[in-house]
């Protein structure tokens, strides 16, 4: 079992990318889950979304998680939300901000020593979609971590979740997106 | 005429998609709706399955639930395959009209979107609208996630429409854990699903002009005892109706479903029984305690209503504890599942000890951990023989512990 727990801010696409990432893993032949806590969401206020992945069905419904992955896709949620709750030894970060490694984990010193990988999914979603939708970004950046699926097969599968829902050219500008994060983060 | 949709063999749907497609796949010929959280995306779903054309329906706006579940009745009358969705307050808006629905014996199908019912006001999911409306006189199937909503969304029409049974359908599932958490479904191609369902047979429709009817009419002491207690038998007698839905879709997709599901009950020395969500975390749990040695196991009940009264006692024949997790609060009184199943153990040769838990009201989280501790509970009364805890307690409950009895 693999859980990953999302921070974001409402509006920004945790949800739909967690929806997308189960969507891509379910093509793989694995069982998934996604789901959020959403309570009265204004749009920015901070929240949390959650996959699990298994190779068998999924039949827990508590909320709790003790996370494998981290996805922060907000800079400032770093400092204010409570990113480390209920982790484990190798929980592995993957936190979005324009700061280097080294400035992040001097700024945020509880995550020193521990699996933490940075990239600046803002400015990679502004550059590419135009808009400061962090989402796909993430995703890359957990292909690349995580090394659980090949990039290609990643966004072949990736651009038919989208299609569902997309004109093609916010799906191309996606798919650059999530190519400069798997190329990007650290 | 319809557009047929190709789905993958695995979709990953949240429960109120996959509710949509089962209304979709049904070809249900009228929705009436007012949208509320959490079961909007099954009716706005519908909607766009509709102006996309993938549905041959009527999609009607009604100003309020009551107007909603009105609508329903009407075009249910009339003579079509109707169906609607709602929630909480919504719910309770309705109620008036689920007691009509059930007198005049329109096979409605509701999908509800278990929600707390205010005051205070909460979106998340508890059990508070299914209790208010057991004794409505519908057909209540439970399910665990989205998987199971789809197929007994399904399943629903089938068992409805029985010339046999005529009665409504509610489909519950829980508000946000199953409605919006996205899982794998495998569902079935629109043509297996439809001629699973069948085409809907008109009883006594009120657009037959040949042969008028009257629905709705008023009854005093002449004749209102008879009606009410030819609806309360053909209820009480759907159960081999609903066994033998559940065994034509066993036959078709390989996926069983029984009035009393039963998980790890073989050796079982102690049992929980719970619905929703919950139930398959309570698996989960069951699997990690016997590990340690403890011989633990999981009841549900997959028809609420008619209540499986025999059915139940002997799922639970041979414990020495249960207890009962209520995701609802009877005001002033013990849980709906302790009395029930109470009553049904009454009349048992064996007469397990039983305790009342009360969780997760409003959203309130369930976790594995609070799961074990109520087992643990529990297989401690077994093992005395006797109630180590009091009768009713509450899980996850912040503030002094709460008991009573």
């Amino acid at each position: 079992m693999t859980e990953i727990r999302w921070h974001s801010r409402a509006g920004q696409g945790a949800v739909t990318g967690a929806k997308g990432l189960a969507d891509v893993i379910a093509g793989t032949g694995k069982e998934v889950q996604a789901f959020a806590f959403y309570g009265s969401a204004k749009r920015g206020a901070a929240m949390t979304a959650y996959n699990r992945i298994d190779d068998k069905p999924i039949r827990n419904h508590e909320k709790y998680m003790r996370p494998d992955f981290v996805f922060v896709i907000d800079p400032g949620l770093t400092y204010i939300a409570d990113i480390c709750l209920n982790e484990k030894d190798d929980t592995k970060y993957i936190i979005t901000t324009h700061l280097s490694k080294e400035e992040l984990l001097k700024s945020k010193p509880e995550l020193e020593g521990k699996s933490v990988h940075v990239l600046d999914c803002i400015k990679i979603s502004q550059e590419t979609i135009g808009k400061p939708i962090p989402n796909a970004p993430m995703l890359g950046a957990y292909i690349k971590v995580s090394g659980v699926l090949e990039i290609d097969y990643f966004l072949d599968s990736f651009k038919k979740v989208l299609g569902k829902k997309l004109p093609q050219k916010i799906i191309d500008a996606n798919m650059v997106a999530i190519k400069r994060a798997y190329d990007e983060v650290n | 005429m319809a557009e047929k949709m190709e789905l993958h063999e695995v979709e990953v749907w949240d429960g109120n998609m996959a509710a949509s497609h089962a209304l979709r796949q049904a070809q249900v010929d009228v929705v009436a709706a007012y949208p509320i959280t959490p079961s909007t995306p099954i009716v706005q779903n519908y909607s766009q399955f509709l102006a996309d054309g993938q549905v041959d329906g009527e999609f009607v706006m009604v100003e309020s639930e009551h107007a909603a579940m009105s609508g329903c009745v009407g075009a249910a009358a009339a003579g079509g395959r109707v169906a609607t969705a709602t929630s909480s307050q919504g719910f309770a808006l309705m109620s008036e009209v689920l007691y009509q629905a059930a007198g005049m014996r329109l096979p409605i199908v509701l999908c509800v979107v278990n929600r707390a019912l205010a005051s205070p006001l909460n979106v998340n999911g508890d059990h508070s609208d299914m209790y208010m409306g057991r004794d409505a006189g519908w057909i209540n199937l439970c399910s665990y996630n989205p998987q199971e909503a789809y197929d007994l969304t399904l399943m629903s029409f089938k068992i409805g429409e029985d010339l046999d049974v005529r009665l409504p359908v509610m489909m519950h599932q829980d508000g946000f854990i199953c409605s919006h958490t996205a899982q794998s479904v495998r569902a079935l191609d629109d043509d297996s699903a439809y001629k699973f369902v069948g085409d809907y047979i008109p009883k006594n429709p009120m657009l037959d002009f040949e042969k008028p009817v009257t629905y709705g009419s008023q009854t005093e002491e002449d004749w209102h005892f008879e009606h009410k207690a030819r609806q309360h038998n053909d209820h009480m007698n759907s159960f081999p109706v609903i066994e033998r839905v559940f065994k034509e879709f066993k036959e078709l997709t390989g996926r069983e479903y029984n009035l009393v599901e039963k998980y790890h009950m073989d050796d079982a020395e102690i049992a929980l029984v719970a619905l929703g969500t919950t139930v398959e975390s309570a698996i989960l749990t069951a699997e990690e305690l016997r590990k340690e040695g403890i011989k633990a196991g999981v009841v549900s009940l997959r028809v609420l209503r008619p209540f499986p009264f025999i059915q139940i006692a002997e799922a639970l024949k041979g414990v020495k504890a249960v207890a009962t997790l209520d995701r609802s609060l009877p005001g002033g009184a013990l849980g709906m599942l302790y009395n029930e199943i109470t009553a049904s153990l009454y009349h048992s040769e064996h007469r397990p000890l039983v305790t009342n838990y009360i969780y997760g009201l409003g959203g309130r989280d369930m976790t594995i951990g609070h799961l074990k501790e109520v087992f643990k509970e529990t297989k401690a009364n077994a093992d005395a023989g006797k109630l180590t805890v009091p009768i009713q307690q509450f899980i996850g409950l912040r503030g002094p512990k709460l008991t009573f009895y």
